[in-house]
């Protein structure tokens, strides 16, 4: 399998637009708005999980429920949810790797499902989600957590917590590395050098 | 990948996609009580059998329709093979009447190959569910991913595999798939039950059965196939199962972490004594739970991409 690391040098202008520290700052804001919006550390609150989806999701839900127990003292549990197998466009790209899905201890019944996700674009990929959540249970409600909203959305999909909007043009790439998969974090803006070519996002 | 006509040659890295995928599969409908994924829906998916078949007939239909595809079983009896139409033709009416993905068992050897060939406009895929004395890739894929849950690899380990090599498409799939991925194979067998030319395989051959159960993380017992035998390839069952079977003694003899395996269906007495295939040892079952996870696997290797261009 190729490796998915992202960050190597691609012939693209690049731009970054969150550094390490940033997306440090960033992830931690988010946490705050998490613990106020669902007042998970209050004695009537609600059982939240969160839901990361691979590749990138994944290791963001671990880092956010961190922050969450660090700022709460709440212990949030989270899982990863693989929507490759309930995507749309598998018949318009090469075959997509399989990615693993592992729920939180004490599943997703009637909790408050928080999905996690790099950045949200289309939103095929949260239609996806839903479709695949809904086969593990059914949950209390369901939020969304991205760290990059760059727009051109397709369907009727928003954020609940969003760590950075960055307006886009739907030629340019925004690749967000994260440690655990990549050699740094870092969220970049690409556009590719010909000006015709579509980035797939 | 288009289509999965043979293990011979394959990449090790596909191989290894695929059993990560199949995996990946077994994960995501670990405990659920609807075990329908939408990945496949609108594909159509016919399996195409002119040999007898229980085990992979089924589970090729089960992980289509997990996937939800359409499955359609044609089977030569019942058909218009019947009266007398050829492979072609009925494989151009398949895909004329819309398969995506054509499943073909074929006594003749090389007949998924041919079809292969004649779908090729068609740009039906081709899967090769045992063709003659040939190969039957998705059972060598199972074998590899029941090692795998087993044994935690492959790559390293020492597999032997017992009885009919000379009949056997799942010992010739299981020698290329497994020396692909860096097991050390054993063939052992009576001379007359080896082929031609096994010399140039990459295997030991050996005729002592109880000189390689010592060191064997796992052994592969092949059924005897009486229907493919004209001729005295031994001069009894009951001498067979005294120099090739593998019963409870035999069994001690290999180490306490070696796993049995059989493709199925099970001669019990003959190659492997009834003790020994409900042993906790024995990984059958295991297979056929497993063959359902990969053949998901290949179907979605095979159908859920774009097209390709013919190449």
């Amino acid at each position: 399998m190729a490796s998915r690391k992202r960050g190597a040098a691609d012939p693209a202008e690049e731009r970054e637009l969150l550094s390490a520290g940033d997306v440090a700052r960033t992830v931690a804001r988010m946490a705050h708005q998490v613990i106020e919006k669902t007042a998970l550390d209050a004695p009537s609150a609600p059982a939240v999980v969160l839901m990361g989806i691979p590749s990138r999701g994944a290791p963001l839900a671990r880092r956010l429920a961190a922050r969450i127990a660090e700022f709460s003292g709440v212990e949030v549990p989270t899982g990863t949810l693989d929507v490759t197998l309930y995507r749309d466009d598998l018949r318009r790209r090469p075959t997509r790797p399989l990615e693993a899905t592992t729920l939180p201890e004490g599943g997703v019944d009637d909790k408050l499902v928080v999905l996690v996700d790099d950045v949200l674009f289309s939103g095929r990929t949260i239609r996806a989600a839903l479709d695949a959540l809904r086969e593990h249970g059914r949950p209390r409600a369901v939020q969304l957590a991205v760290l990059v909203d760059r727009g051109h959305r397709e369907l009727p999909i928003r954020a609940d917590y969003v760590g950075k909007n960055v307006p886009t043009s739907r030629g340019e790439d925004v690749a967000v590395l994260l440690s655990e998969l990549d050699d740094r974090d870092a969220v970049l803006l690409r556009r590719p050098l010909d000006p015709t070519g579509e980035v797939t996002p | 990948m288009r289509h999965l006509l043979s293990t011979e040659g394959i990449d090790p890295a596909t191989a290894l996609e695929v059993l990560d995928t199949a995996d990946n599969l077994k994960r995501a409908l670990l405990g659920r009580e609807v075990r329908k994924l939408p990945t496949l829906r609108g594909r159509t998916v016919v399996t195409m059998f002119y040999e007898n078949s229980t085990r992979t007939r089924v589970s090729f239909e089960i992980a289509g329709k997990w996937m939800s595809a359409d499955v359609i079983n044609v089977s030569a009896s019942g058909s218009s093979v019947s009266k007398g139409e050829s492979l072609r033709d009925t494989a151009l009416t398949l895909a004329a009447a819309g398969a995506d993905c054509v499943i073909v068992r074929h006594p003749a050897s090389g007949a998924a190959h041919r079809l292969a060939g004649w779908l090729e406009e068609a740009g039906t895929s081709v899967v090769n569910a045992g063709d003659g004395m040939h190969e039957h890739p998705t059972q060598a894929l199972l074998d590899a991913d029941t090692l795998r849950d087993r044994l935690g690899s492959v790559n390293g380990r020492r597999i032997v595999i017992v009885g009919d090599v000379l009949h056997s498409r799942v010992a010739r799939s299981n020698v290329h798939l497994l020396t692909a991925l860096g097991a050390d194979v054993v063939l052992v067998a009576p001379p007359t039950l080896l082929p031609k030319g096994v010399e140039g395989w990459p295997v030991t051959v050996s005729h002592e059965l109880d000189a390689e159960l010592p060191t064997a993380d796992a052994v592969m017992l092949l059924r005897v196939q009486a229907e493919r035998m004209h001729g005295g390839f031994f001069p009894s069952a009951r001498e067979y199962s005294i120099a090739y079977g593998l019963n409870e003694a035999r069994l001690r003899l290999t180490p306490d972490h070696a796993v049995v395996l059989h493709p199925g269906p099970m001669l019990r007495g003959m190659e492997i004594a009834s003790a020994v295939a409900d042993s906790p040892r024995a990984a059958i079952t295991d297979q056929v739970r497993n063959g359902v996870h990969v053949r998901m696997a290949v179907l979605y290797h095979l159908l859920a991409h774009e097209e390709e261009a013919n190449a």
